[in-house]
């Protein structure tokens, strides 16, 4: 691998000048027929990969005799917003995107404040126990929730908070705050610790130097992961779906639930619904993707 | 002398101020990661401490409502170890999981490479497509395929069968626990495809372009270039990117749950079901836990080799 470098310089040297000729003018009619094969392959592959929010997307615009048929109809024509309209207006629609809103605040607020500062920790201070909490941070992103559903249930029992936001927001932060601190580090430590040392010999106090120069560098860090909280909560389905049982108190997530019954599923306004239901969350993460994506690989990956 | 009395108190005062300053930036730390700990340790910490506690216990209905349970050792590992459809749930769990990461791991790497060949206009597009997919809540994403595999009027059974691939029509997928599961992976591989792509792809962007330039010159053929060249450099990329799917596609529960309409045959029991059956349908607490507990054992393998590799690329430092 090492003795590559010296070669790759070195120009192809042709016996004869003919041949190659030949040999490039071939080259570049097999490279065009290639490349649009490679386009059209990849035009295939965006077709697969799109296909099934398209079709979330269409058929929530479609009429109810149009969806309800044999022969697929490809497109919304013509198109009506009664799917919607009925979504919105079954019972409890309102009531739990509310809920998910208040859930997903608290969650958010709560998880960012106590990340933070647990994250100025990890990227400004050497100390013992440091690469342990690390590792800690780092294990909990794998504990399953489906695992640790069994003695949450059993201990918000004993506290009585079943059926209640507090005891669901308490839960999330299992899962968001282990990877808000992880993430937050992440940005604070691409903040060079020199520009807030150069403020301290300046005079600035180390809690100015932060409010001054730290923080307003790290802020888009901050907003990154505050969404990225924003999506896991609002996302999240199992820890709702088992401590919630009124319909007055589900989430969201769960309320796409109430569109199926013994008779079957409502189709037009499930996928109007599930529409609504993404909708915020792909504005949100058409907004970060790059700045969170590489969170999880940072190191392997400097994108 | 006399000035050099007078300037001893001063030494030592400023000594002192100095090392209580020293003290508290050595305590700062601590202070910081508090509140994080304390909800750590009261939310994660505990939980799983009682986990471990009830996987020995008999925890029913009776016991959920004297808040206690009763000691029975290792009573429900003898159950389930004894139980022959533990045992086919977890080879079934660890076969899909096997399934799951493979196709995974190659699409993703494949639309990765295909990506880099692009051109700009349809890099774009295809991006976009992935963004798009990687943004779609799983919950959503379950219920589009549980629409678009629907026995009557899904989208998938009038192309199969427009497609000659054989008459779908009114083909129920969940019938047979194989197609049901085929349909699962779906939308599993479908929506992790772009986290991997896309982090492959920004991989591939790294590998310096001098290094498959010389390959090439050197004679040697895509394939030989990407398995010499462009695999040892993304070495630690795939490894973390094979350990995180194998930690999220080991513990799959929603995907199973809703695609099912939340009544799961024994066929379909993956172990994060069969934990989660035993537990809230048969209120067997303390055998879900046990089961659980075996879960997140056999979890901790592939962690361990995802925090190995963030401490070999230098992430944790």
């Amino acid at each position: 691998m090492s003795s590559v470098a010296p070669i790759a310089p070195v120009p192809v040297a042709p016996t004869t000048a003919r041949p190659a000729a030949v040999a490039r003018r071939r080259l570049r009619r097999g490279h065009v027929a290639r490349r649009i094969g490679i386009n059209l392959l990849g035009l295939a592959v965006f077709t697969v990969m799109i296909f099934p929010v398209y079709w979330m997307v269409a058929t929530a615009f479609k009429p109810g005799r149009n969806i309800q048929d044999y022969k697929p109809h490809w497109f919304p024509a013509p198109a009506t917003l009664s799917n919607f309209t009925n979504a919105v207006h079954r019972p409890y629609f309102w009531t739990d995107v509310k809920n998910s809103l208040i859930i997903v605040s608290f969650v958010v607020v709560l998880s960012l404040t106590v990340a933070f500062l647990a994250a100025l920790a990890l990227s400004r201070f050497r100390f013992y126990g440091r690469t342990a909490f690390i590792f800690l941070i780092l294990g909990t992103l794998m504990v399953p929730l489906a695992a640790l559903i069994i003695p949450l249930y059993i201990t918000l029992s004993r506290v009585h908070l079943i059926n209640t936001l507090t005891g669901v927001i308490a839960m999330y932060m299992t899962f968001v705050l282990p990877f808000s601190v992880w993430t937050l580090q992440g940005f604070m430590r691409g903040v060079p610790r020199e520009l807030e040392e150069a403020a301290m010999v300046d005079g600035s106090t180390r809690f100015g130097a932060f409010v001054r120069i730290l923080l307003p560098l790290v802020a888009p860090g901050l907003v990154a992961t505050s969404i990225f909280a924003f999506i896991q909560a609002w996302n999240e389905f199992i820890i709702a779906y088992v401590f919630l049982h009124d319909g007055s108190k589900q989430t969201i997530t769960v309320w796409l639930a109430s569109f199926t019954n013994l008779h079957g599923t409502d189709w037009g306004p499930l996928m109007a619904g599930a529409t609504l239901t993404a909708l915020p969350v792909v504005v949100f993460f058409v907004l970060i993707q790059r700045r969170i994506a590489f969170g999880l690989t940072a190191g392997a990956v400097r994108g | 002398m006399a000035v050099a009395e007078s300037e001893f108190p001063l030494v030592s005062r400023r000594r002192r101020r100095l090392s209580g300053r020293r003290v508290a930036s050595a305590l700062a730390p601590y202070a910081l990661l508090a509140p994080a700990a304390a909800i750590i340790g009261a939310v994660l910490g505990y939980p799983l401490y009682l986990l471990v506690r009830l996987s020995f216990e008999k925890y029913g209905l009776f016991e959920l409502v004297r808040h206690h349970g009763t000691w029975v050792g290792l009573g429900n590992y003898r159950k389930i170890f004894h139980d022959s459809q533990f045992w086919h749930v977890v080879l079934r769990t660890v076969v899909f999981t096997a399934v799951n990461v493979t196709l995974t791991m190659v699409l993703g790497t494949a639309i990765a490479l295909l990506i880099a060949r692009l051109g700009r206009f349809m890099r774009l597009l295809l991006t976009t497509a992935l963004v798009l997919v990687w943004a779609t809540p799983v919950v959503v994403a379950v219920n589009i395929w549980r629409w678009m595999v629907d026995y009557e009027f899904g989208v998938a059974n009038w192309t199969l069968t427009k497609l000659h691939f054989g008459n779908f029509v009114h083909h129920d997928w969940f019938a047979s626990s194989l197609s049901g599961f085929g349909v699962i992976t779906a939308v599993i591989v479908w929506g992790a495809i772009p986290f991997v792509a896309i982090t492959v792809y920004a991989g591939l962007s790294q590998v310096p372009q001098e290094l498959i330039e010389a390959a090439q010159i050197d004679g040697a053929r895509a394939w030989n270039v990407f398995r010499e060249v462009t695999l040892p450099l993304l070495k630690p990329i795939f490894i973390i990117l094979a350990s995180l799917s194998i930690i999220w596609d080991f513990q799959v529960f929603n995907q199973v749950w809703i695609m099912l309409g939340e009544r799961p045959s024994p066929d379909y029991y993956l172990m994060s079901i069969y934990a989660f059956v035993e537990s809230f349908r048969i209120n067997e607490y303390g055998l879900g836990s046990a089961i659980a507990v075996v879960m997140v054992a056999m979890m901790m393998v592939a962690t361990l080799v995802y925090i190995r590799q963030m401490v070999k690329t230098g992430e944790v430092r």
